[in-house]
């Protein structure tokens, strides 16, 4: 029996459901049209962005907040251009998403057609993969390959250029086997022999440290962390993208090191004399300068991505695999005592350079965030932009569970926040999620009210309103003489009245006194909400490294 | 010093892009490219010459093995390798000068693969330290065009043989 004749938008409906797809986020225009006649009446639901940009961000909140491949869709030409910054946020990150780009008909393709663009080429440096179907045929098995690449090893993501007659042709299904792909490599095995490298240099070293990163996330392996923490009491510190692969409420986590990290995390990874580094890529936001980053340290690097190994820094002890069966293995056969000594100078660290801000009756960012942080007892879904305020998240709020915590690290995407936001609440029906954002950053993507009105998402939008594009601003005090260079933002919109306008509650809090009732109120109440926190204008982000710096050359400033 | 990559790549639309776009990324340099099909029509052989260290090298290796259409990379030493690259040179060479330049040709390995009234073009199949030389030795001549296949190389099979 052969199956009936569907069209080009049909099996690519048909693909993705099967894929287990239950939302897209998109922009429809002319090149997609056959396929959004198909999204029409289709079993999934699609969330009409207001900008592909937003669509793209959407579906990356949605991947990180559920471990589920995010998908977009937007037309041809400017439409597909529009999802390249989405798109390049992904992939700095290892986020996994299929865009799908609506193409001029394949004999129109090369021609300068009306909103034709050559998406597979412009996205080929930003994308793990990328099709462009010319024929029909192809499209069930391009779909299936797609998802394959874009979900197995480092993840990331793939675009599938769609031209519009090849939606509208006609085909059968077949069935399909499992994809096979050339360049496919097996998962590496960690032999028994890693292991016991592994365990002997871990009981050899007196001042280990483990720098856990967004690899820990996307394979799923917090628990085999927390274990592993449990047996041998090795400090902690994550990366940004790592935040909640370990609680930061625990006694052995450090929080974030790096430029923005705590002062005790950078002590810690300069003086150990072992980093066990898990997913994680030695960024220079992390290591900015790789001789003074632990000059005493044997290194251990555990990631997925053998390119990964040896990039920036020598690893003595390289290991190529998936952090949760390295970890399984590991847990397995892993018996050292407590370092007692080591963490003994830990808690001395902490207790020398605590996390503090000054607190002096005027609203500061930091005690916001914290107030949310206590109030939530970090039990809340959060994303971030970019800027002081992401920082301020990162070091403030105590996540304590992975897939929690949404930021554009590797690409520092302004404009993020709000639509990632938007893309979590979608995979998370009934769950609050705040966006925590700038006033520069919010602005970026700000067109989203839109979205999260509609489907009446309970994203709740806390502006760090300062004035001022804060990090930048920071930046020139700090290394252009004060001279504040286009990061003044005069003429801010009242962020109330914009709310207000796609009927929108919102709040504005100038005292520190407010601060804890307006959370509350905000993430009790049904659906989105803004709160515009005008927060002290000109506080810095510490502690800091300059760029270039080693660990330890934290810069003296006034907060 | 230069390193030669072979890579086997899926024969298909874009590989060379991706490949190509690789190295423009990542700012490695790249000597010379070749692109051919294999005797499996389905796959290519991409023969690129890099310069760099050990460790560039291997970062080179590790980024494109991570591509989708890549099949295999493999390093070639110069000495466990046959190399091979065509040049074609047309120079300037009045008519009495023919036969010094055909000569030269000769006793340099190279043939004449054509001659024009103001011109002669030499073709010549050899190592890139041949194509130097032979390059060089004309370099008297006015050259009017030259054009170079970039290196094509496959394992010294003898070689390899022998040292097992």
């Amino acid at each position: 029996m052969t199956s009936a004749m569907m069209t080009g938008a049909q099996i690519l409906i048909q693909g993705l459901l099967d894929e287990g797809t239950e939302h897209v986020f998109g922009y429809p225009g002319g090149a997609i049209m056959p396929t959004y006649d198909v999204l029409y009446d289709a079993p999934l639901t699609h969330i009409l962005t207001r900008h592909e940009q937003g669509a793209a961000h959407a579906a990356d909140g949605y991947a990180r907040a559920t471990g589920r491949v995010g998908v977009c869709i937007a037309t041809s030409g400017p439409g597909a251009t529009n999802l390249v910054t989405g798109l390049s946020t992904a992939h700095m990150d290892s986020i996994p998403m299929v865009a799908i780009t609506g193409q001029v008909a394949v004999p129109m393709i090369g021609n300068d057609s009306f909103q034709e663009a050559d998406i597979c080429g412009i996205t080929i440096p930003i994308t793990k993969y990328s099709y462009l179907v010319k024929d029909v045929k192809d499209l069930q098995k391009i779909i299936k390959e797609a998802f394959h690449i874009a979900r197995t090893g480092r993840p990331g993501p793939v675009v599938i250029d769609f031209p519009k007659d090849v939606q509208a042709a006609t085909a059968r299904l077949k069935k399909l086997g499992k994809v096979t792909l050339p360049g496919d490599r097996p998962p590496e095995v960690v032999t028994d022999e890693q292991i016991k490298n592994v365990i002997t240099t871990i009981k050899t070293a007196r001042r280990p440290v483990i720098y856990a990163g967004g690899g820990v996330i996307s394979a799923n392996a917090a628990p085999e962390l927390r274990q592993f923490v449990k047996k041998t009491r090795i400090p902690v510190t994550t990366t940004l993208l790592g935040k909640g692969c370990f609680p930061d409420t625990d006694n052995n986590a450090l929080g974030m090191l790096g430029m923005h990290g705590t002062k005790y995390a950078n002590h810690a990874i300069y003086e150990s004399d072992l980093i066990i580094a898990m997913g994680v890529r030695f960024d220079d936001r992390v290591a900015g300068n790789l001789q003074k980053f632990a000059p005493l340290a044997k290194i251990i690097h555990i990631d997925i991505d053998p390119a990964e190994i040896g990039k920036r820094f020598k690893v003595d002890v390289p290991v190529v695999s998936d952090v949760k069966p390295f970890l399984k293995s590991l847990n397995k056969l892993i018996n050292v005592p407590a370092r007692q000594k080591w963490l003994a100078h830990i808690t001395e660290l902490k207790e020398k350079y605590p996390l503090t801000f000054s607190d002096d009756g005027k609203l500061k960012p930091q005690f916001i965030i914290k107030t949310l942080s206590d109030i939530t007892r970090g039990n809340v879904l959060l994303s971030t932009d970019v800027g002081q305020h992401q920082m301020w998240s990162a070091l403030y709020f105590k996540s304590v569970h992975p897939r929690q915590f949404f930021t554009s690290g590797g690409a520092g995407t302004m404009g993020y926040g709000f639509p990632a936001a938007i893309g979590a609440a979608v995979g998370n029906p009934g769950k609050p999620v705040v966006a925590i954002t700038g006033d520069g950053s919010f602005q970026m993507c700000i067109q989203e009210l839109a979205t999260a009105r509609l489907f009446n998402l309970p994203v709740k939008i806390f502006i760090m309103n300062n004035g001022y594009l804060g990090m930048v601003r920071q930046w020139q005090q700090i290394f252009h003489g004060s001279r504040y260079s286009s990061t003044c933002l005069t003429c801010n919109p009242d962020f109330c009245k914009i709310a207000e306008g796609y009927d929108i509650p919102s709040l504005r809090i100038t005292q520190p006194g407010e601060v804890a009732k307006a959370i509350d109120k905000a993430l009790n109440a049904d659906g989105p909400m803004l709160v515009d926190f005008r927060v002290e204008e000109e506080e810095n982000v510490l502690p800091m490294i300059p760029p270039g710096g080693g660990q330890t050359d934290f810069l003296e400033l006034e907060a | 010093m230069n390193k030669i990559l072979s890579v086997l790549v899926r024969n298909h639309a874009g590989v060379l892009s991706h490949v190509a776009g690789l190295f423009t990324r990542r700012g490695y340099n790249i000597e010379s490219l070749v692109a051919g099909v294999t005797a499996d029509p389905e796959i290519s052989r991409l023969t690129i010459v890099i310069d760099g260290n050990d460790a560039v090298t291997e970062q080179v290796m590790k980024q494109i093995s991570k591509l989708i259409d890549v099949i295999s990379v493999e390093k070639f030493t110069y000495e466990d390798a046959i190399t091979r690259e065509l040049l074609l040179l047309t120079i300037f060479v009045p008519p009495e000068k023919r036969h010094e330049v055909i000569t030269l040709a000769n006793i340099l390995g190279a043939s004449v693969a054509d001659i024009s009234e103001a011109t002669m073009t030499i073709e010549f199949t050899g190592n890139s330290l041949k194509i130097n030389n032979i390059v060089k030795s004309l370099d008297s001549y006015k050259i009017k065009n030259l054009a170079r296949t970039g290196l094509l190389a496959l394992p010294l099979e003898s070689n390899l043989e022998k040292k097992k």
